[in-house]
């Protein structure tokens, strides 16, 4: 086990995979000489070299190169600064990557990942601020994964890199200088299967991304008040593991889901219409949703507060499912 | 290009005859660009085409059967039935689709190429594009990471004067789309796209170009659509006059009037009289295939198989 920063997990992820598959490439803006905006690819162009590009500011193209170089025998990892500037690549997902396995009848698989990280909290205001899980886990045939821990975002990158069908990887902004353990072995996460951040008795609350760290705060809060929050982290939006939320639900008959995306026809309505259709019967309350408010994310600090769901938020709705 | 106007007259009376699913875009007129620009390349080299890509199809060597069995949506088809006519694609033949968003064919050959460049193989690939995607962003995008990265692919853009219903002059102030290769530092050339021979000419030195390293090259063939955007047009918007022109360019008489100076009257009328036989044999068999049964697709499921989770 090695401690190392969320961003430093995710470099050492891409490094060990370029070196031990020369079909992976990594490109994107300001990712070879600069090593990132948030230096998630530092070093790596002085050790790849041209499997190492910096791109023209062409998100659109890029994607949708990134497709056709998949089904043409290399692995890209994409990077797209900002989860705002996903709406570009929008076309290459929705009617490019998703749909040739399927409609060429299994003769191309697509092992792309499209890296990009979304979020707020940090004033970066309306155009680099938002999450927009549900615009790609809307779309059959990717896969979406948001991994919150360094270990995580290690194993779950290997995996997706490694994947035969294209990945979108959520990372957040406040995540890449979190610090965790991880792992000095060749650990590959599992796509699709969730993990119990922390096991409770009362309620379970389902949270994504930077959310499962706010959903494990209002734990903490609840617990000191003798309510036991179950924390389960999805890690995987899509496939998503079904098993896990109804196993849960089974625990503790009550349910909070948890999503940084919009609210209205977000990531976390799907979650809520998945545990009413699939453990229904288990459920002692309605389940409660929180998300982000339905506006455009506000620049000023009070402001965006009022916008982005934190832990007295949850803590909030735990209470409420069980009142 | 005798095997795919055939292929498109018989769609046409299919379609009148209400035994077609979906609208048919059919190359009539335009069969020179696809044919003589695939007729360049190898099975290993790559190509992608837009929504009217029947001359690709057949240029790139597939056969008229399977071809028509994916327009019938049969189990036989390219794709089983699951792409249909716009969306084939054939990995064995580098046949990498037909693309019916208009523009995506490019960036798709360009990704192509860049997959070519990284792995060092000594292929090349093709963009089939008209002058209606030669508007889009991403056609933009593509040549300037093309150009800037000397990716090894041909741009080869099918000017047949509309973009659905509307003509070029009214969607570009400049009416030569080659010049715009100047400001991406590649060469262009602007050629008679109803000439077979002038399009094998001028694709043969662009993948010539590309094989050596030295990056992409913009073609524009000038050619027209004789029939509608698809069968659903319901016409109006092309002048008899300049219809008349066009067919009078037809490139299927020109090419047979060259061919029977070189090989004889008989022998070209050999070849016609085998292309009917071959198309009319892909319909018999192809209409008599089975459609496909339905198959859920298991990666576009939402939830992980019970049993894998935790």
């Amino acid at each position: 086990m090695a401690m190392m920063r969320y961003a430093e997990a995710l470099n050492r992820a891409l490094r060990e995979e370029m070196a031990r598959d020369q079909t992976v490439f990594v490109f994107g803006e300001d990712i070879a000489s600069y090593g990132g905006v948030f230096k998630v690819t530092q070093g790596l162009a002085e050790a790849f070299g041209d499997r190492v590009r910096d791109t023209p500011i062409s998100e659109q193209t890029l994607t949708a190169m990134a497709v056709t170089a998949a089904m043409t025998g290399t692995r890209p990892v994409l990077e797209i600064m900002y989860a705002d500037f996903l709406p570009l690549s929008l076309d290459a997902l929705v009617n490019q990557a998703s749909i040739y396995n399927y409609i060429w009848n299994g003769q191309v698989t697509m092992p792309f990942v499209l890296r990009t990280q979304g979020g707020g909290g940090v004033g970066t205001g309306a155009q680099h601020a938002k999450s927009l899980d549900s615009m790609v886990a809307h779309i059959p045939g990717l896969r979406v994964l948001a991994p919150v821990t360094p270990a995580d975002a290690r194993a779950l990158l290997k995996a997706a890199i490694r994947d035969p069908h294209p990945v979108v990887f959520l990372e957040h902004k406040l995540l890449y200088n979190t610090r965790g353990e991880v792992p000095d072995d060749d650990t590959l996460g599992e796509i699709g299967r969730a993990r119990i951040a922390r096991a409770g008795r009362d309620v379970s609350i389902f949270a994504t991304s930077r959310m499962v760290l706010e959903a494990e705060k209002a734990a903490a809060e609840l617990d000191a008040a003798g309510i036991s929050a179950e924390v389960v982290d999805l890690r995987s939006l899509r496939p998503l593991d079904l098993d896990a939320i109804t196993a849960s639900v089974g625990r503790t008959h009550h349910a909070v889901v948890v999503n940084e995306d919009w609210r209205f026809c977000g990531y976390a309505a799907e979650l809520s219409a998945t545990i009413m259709e699939h453990a229904f019967d288990d459920l002692d309350a309605p389940v409660e949703r929180v998300a982000t408010l339905d506006m455009p994310i506000p620049y000023a600090e009070t402001l965006e507060r009022e916008v982005i769901p934190d832990a007295a938020r949850i803590a909030a709705a735990a209470r409420r499912a069980l009142a | 290009m005798v095997l795919t106007r055939l292929l498109e007259e018989r769609l046409g009376d299919l379609h009148k005859a209400g035994k077609t699913r979906g609208p048919i875009h059919r190359c009539d007129g335009q069969e020179a660009v696809g044919v003589g620009a695939a007729a360049v390349l190898t099975d290993a080299d790559f190509i992608t085409t837009t929504h009217r890509g029947h001359a690709v199809y057949i240029g790139k060597g597939l056969e008229p059967r399977r071809i028509v069995a994916e327009i019938f949506g049969r189990q036989t088809g390219y794709c089983g039935g699951r792409g249909g006519h716009m969306l084939l694609g054939d990995v064995e033949h580098g046949m990498l689709g037909g693309n019916a968003i208009v523009g995506a064919s490019i960036p798709a050959a360009a990704g192509m190429a860049l997959s070519i460049q990284l792995r060092r193989e000594d292929r090349i690939s093709v963009a089939v594009f008209g002058d209606g995607a030669a508007q889009t962003g991403i056609c933009h995008e593509t040549m300037n990471i093309a150009a800037l990265w000397k990716l090894p692919v041909v741009f080869l853009l099918e000017h047949n004067e509309y973009g659905l219903t509307v003509h070029h002059s009214v969607q570009s102030s400049v009416p030569d789309l080659h010049l715009r290769a100047a400001g991406y530092g590649m060469p262009g050339e602007q050629i008679d796209g109803n000439d077979v021979i002038a399009v094998h000419q001028a694709v043969s030195r662009a993948a010539q170009r590309a094989r050596r390293g030295d990056g992409p090259s913009l073609i524009e063939a000038r050619t027209y659509r004789l029939e509608g955007f698809s069968t659903s047009d319901m016409g109006g918007y092309q002048t008899p006059e300049e219809l008349a022109a066009w067919r009078r360019r037809d490139p299927i008489p020109q090419s047979r009037e060259i061919l029977a100076e070189t090989l004889g009257a008989t022998r070209v009328a050999d070849v016609e009289a085998a292309a009917a036989r071959e198309i009319e044999a892909a319909f018999e068999t192809a209409l008599a295939d089975p459609m496909p049964a339905f198959v859920p697709h298991a990666p576009s499921v939402p939830y992980t198989a019970r049993g894998e989770g935790a």
